[in-house]
Order: structure tokens, then C-alpha cells, then sequence
């Protein structure tokens, strides 16, 4: 019997001369298998919920990658004129006809509170277009471009067009926003990458080889798991020399959210081994002489690849929001480092929510990530494993 | 079951050694030692300090001893109950984090009685009547409350208050109260905001904890003993409760050992959000101004909740469950 | 044995079926037949042919989304007064008092695993009690007591300090007689036994029959007695119902049907048992094929892809019914249809 996993191939059909009414067609099509990554599509396509977050995801992506095609200025660019500008509206008709624009906005300074009030300028219309002309910046590694999604389509002009408003520097929140996404989501991806590492490497040893290394193991992964995870990150974030550059900032940080985040999926992956071990594909692999390695790599590890994927896409979204918790308290990123918990960080106190609430959201663009990253990672578990909850 | 709690304790102290060792690292993690920042510290103040006074203090701290023994010094003075000094605020920490220390309890305690309360029949409800209308809404709140972080639940609701009733909630207590000494009055006072901390803290718990329940009781529902329970003639709703949802709540009890020290430490945030008289923002501080000492310490009082929350998680198990009891 | 002219139980085309987003699985597809008293009737085979959906509905505990479509289950009920009165279990509200109050009381169930279906946190003694004290307004010194004798009565050792075991203390054989006594504490008049031996070993299995069958003839219950071994049917049972994909395929008393099967179906399982007398090399033979898919069931007769006296053209486009062949058996097969044989010449 060929398991649905694809560990063993299928023996292609001899012609067996002794058997008059064999025909092969039939007999294929009668015992075809379904490879696992197709089951498990078939069932995942089902969860329409997961189907959409898993477009949703996607997007986020693609502007993580291409940060500069969707920025419409500069994200470092503060100009001092700008602060604190409301967010003007995109409209996408002007008088029943195609045309994206915002209304202009006019600031005049408060002669009591000394502050700019940003007005809306309801007769004058800044226009703007699809692939207009903007800064230059690096697409994709070195090629530079000065192509944008979206902009002015008198790119020499200078009227304020912020889609998300700006910051107390006047900096274009959309734009940091986009920057951010993309450090946000690879902190996110690499702890992952790391964490999913060390948890299948701990996990499978302790799973596979059972006892004293199971033991240890265990411990240490109850030990870290009732460790109170905030505070130690803070405490290691803090040890990170000042001097430090963002990059090894980045770096430090994914490190310490890696080193934390392994636990649960060991366990899981301990839990797979310690039943796989005694099944009989496994046992059969072992007496028929593989070789240790073959045997949890070609025979083991196959099947939980799917639910592997599925934990993963789980731990992505933890990962992010303890970016976001670590940089807010100011113990993560700083800047010039652009991240969701950088940006968030401006909107810490009630004084600036109350001035400009705009500031808070950043913190949407968490809430959408994670959320439609866990109804995906959701949708993937029951699909690779439609018997356990 | 005595037997079993002793075993427990007796891993306790042992438990307490690796922490502090732990939160010793972190004391020590920045490069230089306090004296060198203290002095720094003075020095930019613009009072002089003398070698003899540098010394002495080294010497206090055995700051010219190898680390272990530094390590069996700081641990002889906490076990002696002397947790040291905080530069930056100039005062005995156990003078600092006393109150501080109370208040985070409290509202670690608040919180989680609350996600408990609210977690567990929403798990029932949403199980016993799966995919109907509250199933889905309870899912829907389930997934917005994993996925807000805390401080934005924290930020949101303080930017509603004060742009639709102008009020400013942050604090544990108004300002009169503040500094005053313990009275009815004040603990009255702090019962009346409390409450918006402890639903903040808690509703990324309830989310978890509910999801689990549910799943659990999802998995219990479809045991023979159920239909065993069907089969004896025994009401739907007096079975439910008495057989899978009671079964449900071992894993949950469970929960105890990593969600305690989730609320302690998930406070950290909320309460430096929303300006709290608790040890989360003080640690945030002391971290930020390399008080190292005062850091330490709250860590390690972090560390310690988090052993009783374990402790308290299995034992509460093997009260419920007969089969960790005797086996 | 009282040999009422009216039967206990009585069912009539009952039909099960599990609405899903795949299809509709009928389970029990429009199945009849009689529990009299003081019968053990056997109810026999392969898995998934609904033989337990059949009792879970005589229950009215069918999972969702499982549910009686039709039929009727007609149980009579002895009254206070001596009178009898006939109810349709199937019309019943499933979680309503009326129901509750016959099921565990005058309707028990004996569960396939007597491992699972005590709660592992609950003693063994309480469940008992609880069954009892659900059924009959005694105090909980009274039922302690009651519980206690009925796990005399089946044989437990030293019931008194089996009270306060957990049911994974005991061994297998243990458990089933602390079921049986739970499901005897009321004293029912019909025993419902879901495989009960399938999940102990073999010597345990035998010890379990016999204790059945003394108490059975003690209490002077009915039993309907769920199987997919054969060689239990005939240690136990009076009378064999024989099951097919949701449908009864034959019926008749035991000696019957063992040495006078009619349906191909039966004959089949018949043969695939191995016998003392068989040649120790020889294949036992077995049913081709397996049990079709229940969203997926062949039109006409459901067996037709496995039988050897398929009717071309007949059992594949009709469906057979359930008939009479001789006074004691019926057959569901056009083989035995005068109408379906006389169309086919």
C-alpha cells in the first residue's frame, strides 16, 4: 500500500501476461493516490475564511518586498513645514470620471496654542496618477528606479499629499509604514526561520531518541516555557550595547525572540516523533536496515512537513507582535531603524493620541497581519490534520 | 497528594537557584559594573567622589571578587533580605518596590480571575452549541483578541475615553489618593480603576484561554463516557458540566504554569501604557537607566511569580486529576 | 421464558441518516424488527452496517448530525396500574424527561469500551450511584448500598473497596462487570449490549457471555445483543439479525440462520469462519471486495458488487425488501422474491 505521504514510490505496473482482463488504465486510475501537499490543499480550499486571509497575506508581502513601489515619499524625509498632517482621502472619481486625487490641505498656526491646524481645502484638488514619477529609491537590490504606485502627477510639485498623515517630524506615515512593514515581517520570518531550526533539531532529538535526552530536553523547555517572556527580553534587550548598529540590532533582537520562541514547536515536533517512532512504515524502515538519518529524514520527517508549515505560519505572527511590544518600550529597534513598533512608539502617550490618533495606525497594520496570518496558519493546521483540533 | 505537593516543593529551591543565576547574568550583562556607572552618574551631577568611598563600595559589592563569588555575596544578601540599592532612585529597592510589589499581584490576581470567569463558559458555550451564531461571534472576538497587542487595546480605549467622555484613565488611583497612606477610602479608590487594567490585561488571556476550552471540550464532547452519561438518562446540560467540562479543565489548570507569568509580564506593557504604580514600569526604567540591581531584583520577583504559578498549576492538577495524583 | 404474543420493542422501518456536506450517509435505511421479552436477539455485522446506530437511535442518543428520519420504535410500557401502553421512543424529545427517564432505567446501555465510558475522574462507585440515584428516589446511603450489591452480582471481588477504584484500575474484565452492574442498577427490562466483549481478550470474553447469560435469565430482561462475531451470536442469542449497509439482509432464530442461511450475504460470513474441520492450509474464503462507501451506495440491492448469485438486470437496478421465506425467516434478496424470480424467467 503506498502511503499518502509519498514515502514509498509507487511500483510502476508491470504488464502481467498471466492475467487476460488486466488493463492497466483502469487499475492506475483505480489506486491513484493523492501526494499529501494536494490533500491537504484540497481540504485547506475548502476554509474560505483562511483562502481570503491567505491573499490578504500575500498583499502584505509583496509590499514587504517591493517597500519602495508603494512608498509615495521618502520615509526618512522629514519636513518640518508638514507636521502632524491628518490624512487626506484618496478619491477615485472626480466628477463620474476616472481620477485619483486628494483634497489640498491648508495649515495655519494656532496664535494661542502656537500649533499648525491642518484645514481641508474642499476647491482645490492635488491630482495624482498610477505609476507616477517620485524619488529615486533601490527595487529589488540595486536596480534603481524612481517608478511609484502611486503619486503626484506633477512630480515637482511640493503640496503636502500624505495618505496616512505625518508624524510630529513630518515624516509620511504611509511610507514609513510600508518600510516598516517590510523590517517587521523579516524579523518576524527569521526568528521563525531560527526558532523552527532549533525546535525541530531539540524537538526530533528528544522525540526520536527518547529517554536522558528526552529528559533534558523537556526540562529545559519547561523551564523557558514558564520563564515570564517579556521581562527577559526586555533584560536581554537592554544588555545590547548602545552602540550597536540597526543591522546588529536586527540581528541581536531576532536572536533573542529565536531562542525564547523554539519551545512549542519542539514539543509538537517531540509529540510526532514519539508516535511516528512506534508506527510500522517507521519500524519496517529501521529493519529493513536504513540508516538513522534516512529514516527521519526520508521517512519521518516528510509527514509532518505540512504541519510544520502550519506551526510556523502560527509562530510568524507571535513573532511580530513581540517586534512591535519590544520596540514600543523603546528596547528593540530605535531609529533610524523603521518598524511597526518604531512607528507605534510615537503614539505612546495620551497627549500625541489625543492630537493626532492617526498616529495609531501602525498599529492596525499589526492587527491585520496577525490576525489574517493566524486565520491562515488555522486553516493550514486543521487542513494537514483534520483529526485533531 | 502530600507526597506528591512535597516533591513539587522540594524542586522549588532549586527551581529559585537557576533563576537567580539568571537574573544575576542580566545584572551583569552591560559592560562595566554599577560602581563605574554610579560614579559617572555623580561625576555628571557635579559632586566629586573619593577613592576611599569607590572602594568601600566595591568592596560592599565585592566588585574586585571573581563572579561566583559576587553571585554567593548578592544571593547572601537577598536570602538575608537586604535586596540592595537603587541609584537611580536613590533608596533601598525593598522600600521601592514594596507597594509596587502588591499592587502588580493584585492585579495579576484581578486579571486572571476575570479571563477565568469569562473564558471558561464562553469555551462551553461555543463548543456545546458549535458553529452556531455565538460560536462564530465569540470566534471572531477570539482572533481580534489574539492579534491586538496589548498596549493597542491599552491606546484605543484611552484615546475613546478621552475623546468621547474626556477623561484621562490612567493610574490606579486618582490623584488625591496617589500618595496617601492605606484607608477604606483608598481601596475603594483603586477598586474603581482597576477594573480597565484587568480587562485590558485579560482579554488577550480570555481569547486564548476560551480557544482552548473549546477545543478541549470539542475533543471530551465525543468521548463514550459522554454518551455513556446520555445512555444512563442524565439531562444534557447536567451531564455536560459534569463530565466533559470538569475533564476540560485539567489542560486549562494547566495553562496556570505559563499564563500567571503571561499576565505579570504582559502587565509590563499595559501598565507602562497606562502609567501604573506596578514594578512593570519600574523595571522598564531601571533597564532603560542601567539600574541594574533594581532590575535584577524585579526580574527575579518576575521569575519567582512565575515558579508560583507553576507550583499553584500542578498542584490545583493532581487536586483534579486522580490519574497525576496516584501515578 | 414468558412468551408475550406482543413483542417489548418493536421496530419498524426505521431510518437513521447522517446529513453531511458530502451526501447523505443512511446509516439505518427503513430496518424492522421485534425484541420480546426474555429474547436475546443478535444483531450481526461487518462494521459500519449501522447496527449501532440502529441502538443509539433506539436510545435517541445519535450523534449530530445524525438523525431518525422515519420509523417508529414502539416500546411498551408496563403501568403502575397492570395496564400496558405502547410509546414511539422515535417520537419522543431526545433530551426531553419522558425519554430520560426510560433510558438507563428500563432501557440500559452496555458500551463497546467499558475503558472509556467511565469517566477516568470520577470513582466507579459514584457513577453507579449516580445511575441510580437518577432513576429512583433512594438516599445515597440506599444507593450506595444498591451499587454495591449489584457489583456482587456480577462477580466483582471485594466490591466494597471497588467503590472508590478509578476505572483504570481495573482490568478489562473488571471494567465490563462494573458497566454491567451500572446498567443492571436499575433493574431494565431491555439490555442493550454494544459489543461488549470486542474490546477483552478472549478468556475474559467468555466469563462476560456467561455472566450475561445468568443474569439475563435471572432478571428475565431482553437483550439486543450487538456483534460482528459470529461465534458470539450463537453462544448468546435466540434470535439473528443480520445487517448489510443499513439494511436487515436476514432474520430468523439462530439455529436457522446458522444452519439454514438463505441470503448470499449470510451464507458468506457463514463460510468465512474457520471450523475445526477445515484443512489447516486452505484459504478460508472470504467476501470479495468491501463495504461500498455509505455516500456512494450502489443502486438496488446494496450487496450486488460482492454477491455470487447476482442478477444481472435485476439486482442492480431494483431494490429487494425484507420477506418472509418460511414461517420463522426473512430474506431481503430477489432470489427469494417470487414477483423478481418470476420476472427474471
Amino acid at each position: 500500500m503506498v502511503t499518502p505521504t509519498g514515502i514509498t514510490d509507487p511500483p510502476t505496473p508491470q504488464p502481467i501476461p498471466d492475467m487476460p482482463h488486466y488493463s492497466p488504465e483502469e487499475e492506475v486510475d483505480s489506486i491513484y493516490v493523492a501526494p499529501n501537499w494536494k490533500l491537504v490543499w484540497w481540504r485547506f480550499r475548502k476554509h474560505r475564511l483562511a483562502v481570503g486571509s491567505t491573499f490578504i497575506v500575500i498583499l502584505i508581502a509583496i509590499v514587504a518586498l517591493l517597500p519602495g513601489f508603494f512608498s509615495t515619499k521618502d520615509p526618512h524625509e522629514s519636513v518640518a513645514a508638514d507636521l502632524l498632517i491628518p490624512p487626506q482621502r484618496l478619491h477615485f472619481f472626480d466628477e463620474g470620471k476616472l481620477q485619483l486625487f486628494v483634497y489640498a490641505i491648508e495649515g495655519a498656526r494656532n496664535p494661542e496654542t502656537l500649533r499648525m491646524e491642518w484645514q481641508t481645502d474642499y476647491e482645490n484638488k492635488v491630482l495624482l496618477r498610477l505609476f507616477s514619477q517620485g524619488y529615486t529609491y533601490e527595487i529589488l537590490g540595486p536596480i534603481e528606479t524612481d517608478i511609484h504606485l502611486i503619486g503626484l502627477i506633477d512630480s515637482d510639485s511640493d503640496e503636502p499629499f500624505h495618505l496616512l498623515g505625518t508624524d510630529r517630524l513630518g515624516r509620511d506615515q504611509w511610507s514609513r509604514l510600508v518600510y516598516g512593514t517590510r523590517t517587521s515581517l523579516s524579523i518576524g520570518l527569521v526568528a521563525v526561520l531560527i526558532s523552527t531550526v532549533l525546535g525541530i533539531f531539540l524537538g526530533g532529538l528528544s522525540g526520536y531518541y527518547g529517554g536522558t535526552t528526552d529528559m533534558i530536553i523537556q526540562r529545559l523547555i519547561e523551564l523557558l516555557q514558564s520563564l515570564p517572556a517579556i521581562p527577559i527580553w526586555l533584560a536581554l534587550s537592554a544588555a545590547m550595547p548602545r552602540t550597536w548598529s540597526v543591522e546588529q540590532t536586527y540581528l541581536a533582537i531576532t536572536v533573542i525572540l529565536a531562542l525564547i520562541g523554539w519551545t512549542t514547536l519542539a514539543r509538537e515536533i517531540r509529540g510526532r516523533f514519539l508516535s511516528l517512532r512506534e508506527e510500522d512504515f517507521v519500524v519496517a524502515a529501521k529493519l529493513s536496515g536504513s540508516k538513522e538519518t534516512r529514516v527521519v529524514f526520508r521517512h519521518m520527517m516528510p509527514t509532518m512537513y505540512s504541519h510544520i508549515s502550519a506551526s510556523v505560519t502560527l509562530a510568524i505572527p507571535v513573532m511580530i507582535i513581540s517586534e512591535t511590544f519590544l520596540s514600543f518600550l523603546g528596547l528593540g529597534l530605535r531609529p533610524p531603524a523603521i518598524s511597526w513598533g518604531v512607528l507605534l512608539q510615537e503614539a505612546q502617550n495620551l497627549q500625541s493620541i489625543a492630537l493626532a490618533p492617526w498616529l495609531l495606525l501602525p498599529g492596525l497594520a499589526v492587527i491585520i497581519t496577525v490576525l489574517t496570518m493566524n486565520i491562515m496558519g488555522d486553516g493550514l493546521r486543521d487542513a494537514a490534520d483534520p483529526y485533531s483540533h | 497528594m502530600l507526597q506528591y505537593i512535597v516533591k513539587r516543593l522540594l524542586l522549588l529551591p532549586f527551581l529559585l537557584v537557576i533563576f537567580s543565576i539568571f537574573a544575576f547574568i542580566i545584572i551583569q550583562a552591560p559592560p562595566g559594573d554599577f560602581v563605574t556607572s554610579y560614579i559617572a552618574d555623580l561625576a555628571a551631577s557635579g559632586s566629586s567622589v573619593d577613592q576611599a568611598q569607590i572602594d568601600a563600595l566595591r568592596e560592599r559589592y565585592g566588585l574586585d571578587q571573581p563572579m561566583h563569588i559576587q553571585y554567593l555575596k548578592w544571593m547572601g544578601r537577598i536570602v538575608t533580605g537586604d535586596l540592595g540599592f537603587s541609584l537611580d532612585w536613590r533608596k533601598p529597592i525593598k522600600e521601592l518596590i514594596a507597594e509596587r510589589l502588591m499592587l502588580t499581584v493584585l492585579l495579576g490576581l484581578f486579571t486572571f480571575v476575570f479571563t477565568w470567569l469569562l473564558a471558561i463558559p464562553i469555551g462551553i458555550i461555543s463548543a456545546v452549541k458549535q458553529y452556531s451564531f455565538l460560536d462564530y461571534f465569540f470566534s471572531v472576538f477570539n482572533y481580534f483578541g489574539v492579534a491586538t497587542p496589548t498596549f493597542m487595546t491599552a491606546l484605543i480605549l484611552m484615546w475613546l475615553a478621552f475623546s468621547v467622555f474626556g477623561v484621562s484613565i490612567t493610574g490606579l488611583f486618582s490623584p488625591e489618593f496617589v500618595d496617601a497612606p492605606w484607608s477604606m477610602a483608598r481601596a475603594e479608590d483603586l477598586l474603581r480603576h482597576i477594573w480597565l487594567p484587568m480587562i485590558i490585561l485579560g482579554l488577550d488571556g480570555t481569547a486564548r484561554l476560551a480557544r482552548i476550552m473549546r477545543a478541549n471540550l470539542l475533543d471530551e464532547l465525543n468521548k463514550p463516557y459522554v454518551e455513556m452519561a446520555r445512555a444512563k438518562g442524565m439531562s444534557e446540560w447536567k451531564l455536560v458540566i459534569k463530565y466533559p467540562v470538569r475533564l476540560s479543565l485539567n489542560p486549562l489548570v494547566s495553562t496556570i504554569g505559563w499564563y500567571l507569568p503571561l499576565i505579570f509580564s504582559g502587565s509590563v506593557i499595559v501598565a507602562t501604557v497606562l502609567n501604573l504604580p506596578t514594578i512593570g514600569p519600574m523595571l522598564l526604567r531601571s533597564l532603560t537607566n542601567q539600574d541594574m540591581f533594581l532590575a535584577g531584583t524585579i526580574v527575579m520577583i518576575y521569575l519567582f511569580l512565575a515558579v508560583i504559578g507553576t507550583l499553584i498549576s500542578d498542584i490545583l492538577l493532581a487536586w483534579l486529576d486522580p490519574r497525576i495524583r496516584m501515578g | 421464558m414468558d412468551n408475550d404474543t406482543n413483542p417489548l420493542l418493536s421496530i419498524r422501518n426505521l431510518k437513521t441518516y447522517f446529513e453531511m456536506d458530502e451526501g447523505t450517509a443512511q446509516a439505518v435505511d427503513g430496518i424492522s424488527f421485534d425484541v420480546y421479552s426474555g429474547q436475546v436477539v443478535g444483531v450481526v455485522g461487518e462494521s459500519g452496517c449501522g447496527k449501532s446506530v440502529t441502538i443509539k437511535s433506539v436510545l435517541q442518543i445519535v450523534q449530530k448530525p445524525g438523525r431518525i428520519v422515519g420509523g417508529e420504535i414502539i416500546w411498551r410500557v408496563q403501568q403502575a396500574d397492570g395496564q400496558e401502553k405502547l410509546i414511539d421512543l422515535a417520537q419522543l424529545d431526545a433530551q426531553g424527561k419522558k425519554m430520560r427517564s426510560i433510558r438507563g432505567s428500563e432501557i440500559a446501555l452496555i458500551p463497546q469500551e467499558p475503558m472509556a465510558a467511565f469517566s477516568p475522574v470520577h470513582t466507579v462507585g459514584s457513577q453507579i450511584i449516580e445511575a441510580i440515584r437518577l432513576h429512583t428516589a433512594v438516599s445515597k446511603k440506599e444507593a450506595k448500598r444498591i451499587a454495591i450489591e449489584r457489583l456482587h452480582e456480577v462477580g466483582m471481588p471485594s466490591p466494597e473497596q471497588r467503590m472508590d477504584a478509578y476505572s483504570w484500575e481495573l482490568s478489562g474484565g473488571l471494567r465490563q462487570r462494573a458497566m454491567i452492574a451500572m446498567a443492571l442498577s436499575c433493574n431494565p427490562r431491555l439490555l442493550i449490549a454494544d459489543e461488549p466483549t470486542t474490546a477483552i481478550d478472549v478468556t475474559t470474553q467468555a466469563q462476560v457471555l456467561n455472566l450475561l447469560r445468568k443474569l439475563q435469565q435471572e432478571h428475565n430482561m431482553s437483550i439486543i445483543f450487538i456483534t460482528h462475531d459470529l461465534g458470539v451470536i450463537a453462544q448468546v442469542a435466540d434470535y439473528v439479525v443480520v445487517m448489510y449497509l443499513g439494511r436487515i439482509v436476514e432474520s430468523g432464530p439462530v439455529d436457522d440462520i446458522f444452519h439454514n442461511p438463505q441470503h448470499p450475504y449470510t451464507m458468506a460470513l457463514l463460510e468465512s469462519i474457520p471450523t475445526v474441520h477445515s484443512a489447516s492450509k486452505e484459504f478460508l474464503p472470504t467476501i470479495e471486495g468491501s463495504i461500498p462507501h455509505p455516500f456512494n451506495r450502489p443502486a438496488g440491492c446494496p450487496f450486488y458488487p460482492r454477491c455470487r448469485s447476482f442478477i444481472p438486470g435485476t439486482c442492480d437496478t431494483q431494490t429487494p425488501s425484507l420477506q418472509p421465506v418460511n414461517e420463522k425467516q426473512s430474506v431481503n434478496c430477489f432470489l427469494h422474491h417470487q414477483t423478481a424470480v418470476e420476472k427474471q424467467n
